[in-house]
């Protein structure tokens, strides 16, 4: 016990000497976090849109009006012919293009209705399709005020109450995943590359010559990290709490509880990378390549699960990352307890012992 | 030349040697695209509708056959009450919630009037607006309908103007995620290759000690980078191709511009990324110093990119940040290009701003480059 006390020790000393690393350990999701706190939203605002009025009336100058008055349109230009729509949309300076057909105020007098197209580049249709239901949303209240006058009946109306995020805010959906996303790639990250480290370098074979059984030199290295993985956590916890105001409405201490669990799913995950590795870049293209986008796309992080066809449902069960943003969200958000996310806490420690598992099982293979 | 020729002669024998990642830099890759490709999408659909109907009369079974016909909403199961319906909500089995209040249909015979209870779980923003959007607008129609059923004459006392908006969809009429996605992630998993490649590339000679081995070698500097880089400039190209005939016969992408404009701004685009590696593996002592920092910029690349949430919606600064970052052109050129038939023309300025990137990213890595340590 005491010799494996002193490896621990001598483990620590190992990455508390290199300054270097720790700044870039502690810094980066710091500045991470910070940033994309602030920067990211899927919200849409001062989306750049061109008109294009072939009638130039009183009507059509009033719904420009109120569409430059939101705050989700800025116009940019005034464009005089069909043909300018696809070269603007091709040079990308715009999003939509408002067409007001001619005699608009006419129409709308002498038949009751009058039309305007909304051609929006699709290219990306989340934009799209948003910018045309403001656009359509802002038109309609605009009807609205004209038909004051006449009657119509029968009216159900809805009572809507948004809760958990009454303000919408992004934030609290774009916090729990970069804190995701942190702890699971630096916990993998960094323990993949130790143990290969060791096995490059030759000096893995050293420490197996040793006394110490292969389970405590693998513990002895994986502990140090856990540790430093812990107080990147708070960090995390904290700036989400005081930057970004994020609620905690469930127990801190759920959090902290199920965060080293995260951890420590991340961790033999991590060491599962290194034992099937023999040299620090493929262990490293591993863990980055092969778990950076997968976090992103299949965790719903950005997207959402629900949305996706059936089978991606299927595969995004096997990302860890899925489990614990449910768990964040759930503790922070929701104030839910541990009856409500028992479920997801089983998984996650079942891939942990899964992972573990492996990882002894390959271990073994390879001495022998 | 002959210097050069022989390094990269070197190099490629040093990457195609290594069995273990051949699979990472070609199969990884092409696997992701094939299959993350169908992750990404912003339609909400499979909504998790519950209710809690307090009326149960015709009109309000009709309300409901009306969410269960939209393609919107899954509806799920009536609840008894309205705390079990809440605890389901925090369960995360259901999303959206509709109270029918009691005598319904009755006031509304009555009063011409009435009005409902929707609950968003409202986590995901952007999400809950969507479906608030989606309720409103089967209930606006249900409205119209029962309008049909029980008006009276003395309602079309003036007639209503109607301004019909009608949208169009150009470029992409469907509104196909795939065709939207497809080219972003192709660009996301060239960038990650190449620049964690090179970026690991000199600092592991470094780590093991190699690269003071070839620092007494009559080999010049730049010989030495041009011969270092080169390799991971073709196989950058070789992964956009294979990426692009993928997206071609599996996602049937359009191709609209030109692929001539499309692998002139890739071999640029290239460059960029292997000046930032080179610069990286400068500055760093371990390959897990620089696969870290690779990784802080990458990630920073990707979410500030455009690929995923709008730039425009970014505050100011961001905005400004992103102006700094090769993915967003990228991005931009492929959207551009491939979707819309974007001519030189029309990225010039990117390709402008990517070459001047380029430029000055090499320089910095060539001069911050040392022979001696």
């Amino acid at each position: 016990m005491k010799r494996f006390i002193g490896f621990i020790k001598k483990e620590f000393y190992h990455i508390i000497r290199d300054k270097r690393s720790l700044f870039i350990l502690f810094g980066m999701p710091i500045a991470q976090i910070m940033l994309f706190g602030f920067a990211i939203t899927n919200e849409i605002n001062n989306v750049d849109i061109a008109i294009l009025d072939h009638s130039k009336d009183v009507t059509t100058k009033e719904i420009i009006n109120k569409i430059s008055a939101s705050k989700y349109f800025s116009i940019k230009q005034m464009l005089e012919k069909e043909e300018d729509i696809a070269s603007v949309f091709k040079k990308g300076h715009v999003k939509a293009v408002l067409n007001f057909e001619q005699n608009f105020s006419e129409n709308l007098i002498k038949e009751n209705k009058a039309n305007i197209q909304i051609v929006t580049d699709a290219t990306n249709p989340n934009t799209a399709n948003t910018i045309s239901n403001y656009i359509n949303a802002i038109v309609i209240q605009y009807q609205k005020e004209l038909n004051k006058n006449s009657v119509s009946n029968y009216q159900i109306n809805t009572r809507t109450r948004l809760v958990y995020n009454p303000e919408l805010k992004s934030v609290y959906m774009f916090v729990p995943g970069v804190m995701t996303m942190i702890l699971m790639l630096v916990s993998a990250m960094m323990t993949s590359i130790s143990i290969t480290r060791e096995k490059e370098l030759g000096t893995m074979e050293i420490l197996l010559v040793s006394p110490l059984k292969p389970f405590q030199v693998i513990i002895g290295k994986v502990f140090p990290y856990i540790f430093l993985s812990i107080i990147n956590a708070i960090i995390i916890i904290l700036l989400s709490i005081f930057i970004f105001k994020m609620p905690v409405q469930g127990s801190l201490f759920l959090l902290g509880l199920e965060s080293v669990l995260f951890i420590i799913t991340s961790l033999a995950l991590g060491i599962l990378i290194s034992t099937i590795s023999t040299t620090q870049q493929t262990a490293m293209m591993i863990s980055l390549m092969g778990l950076m986008l997968p976090v992103i796309l299949l965790s719903g992080f950005i997207f959402p699960i629900s949305s996706m066809p059936l089978p991606m449902q299927v595969i995004s069960n096997i990302v860890p990352a899925k489990w614990f943003i449910i768990i964040i969200k759930g503790i922070m958000l929701k104030g839910v307890g541990l009856q409500y996310i028992w479920k997801e806490t089983l998984i996650l420690a079942g891939m942990t012992v899964f992972f573990i598992g492996l990882s002894v099982k390959k271990y073994k293979i390879r001495l022998e | 030349m002959k210097t050069i020729l022989y390094i990269i002669q070197k190099e490629f024998k040093q990457i195609f040697r290594n069995k273990g990642m051949l699979p990472i830099i070609f199969i990884m890759p092409i696997m992701q695209l094939l299959i993350l490709s169908n992750a990404a999408t912003f339609d909400i659909k499979n909504i998790k509708f519950g209710y809690i109907d307090n009326d149960h009369t015709s009109t309000s079974r009709e309300l409901i056959e009306n969410f269960n016909a939209s393609t919107y909403f899954n509806v799920l199961n009536d609840f008894p009450s309205e705390k079990l319906a809440i605890s389901e909500m925090l369960n995360g089995k259901v999303d959206v919630v509709l109270e029918i209040p009691e005598h319904f249909e009755r006031d509304l015979q009555t009063e011409k009037y009435n009005s409902l209870g929707v609950t968003i779980n409202a986590i995901d923003g952007a999400a809950a607006g969507v479906e608030n959007v989606y309720v409103t607008q089967i209930i606006q129609r249900f409205n119209q309908k029962i309008k049909v059923g029980l008006s009276h004459i003395s309602d079309t006392q003036i007639k209503p103007v109607y301004i019909e908006t009608i949208p169009l969809f150009w470029y992409n009429k469907t509104l196909n995620y795939k065709t939207f996605m497809v080219p972003g992630i192709l660009v996301l998993l060239v960038t990650m290759i190449i620049l964690f490649l090179s970026g690991m590339n000199i600092v592991r000679e470094k780590e093991i000690g190699t690269l003071e081995q070839i620092n007494v070698t009559p080999i010049k500097k730049s010989q030495f980078i041009i011969g270092k880089l080169f390799p991971f400039w073709i196989i950058g190209l070789g992964l956009l191709s294979i990426g692009l005939i993928i997206a071609k016969l599996v996602f049937n992408v359009p191709m609209v511009g030109s692929l001539a404009l499309m692998y002139l701004y890739t071999s640029v685009y290239i460059l960029v990324v292997l000046g930032i590696g080179l610069f990286i593996s400068n500055f760093t002592d371990t390959q897990q110093q620089a696969m870290f920092i690779s990784w802080f910029f990458m990630v920073i690349f990707i979410l500030m990119s455009g690929l995923f949430t709008p730039i425009e919606s970014m505050p100011k600064w961001a905005q400004t940040i992103t102006e700094f970052n090769p993915i967003r052109y990228f991005v931009e050129i492929m959207r551009m290009v491939m979707l819309k038939g974007s001519g030189l023309n029309d990225v010039l300025p990117q390709l402008i701003k990517t070459t001047i990137y380029a430029v000055i990213m090499n320089g910095l890595a060539v001069w911050s480059y040392k022979k001696t340590s």
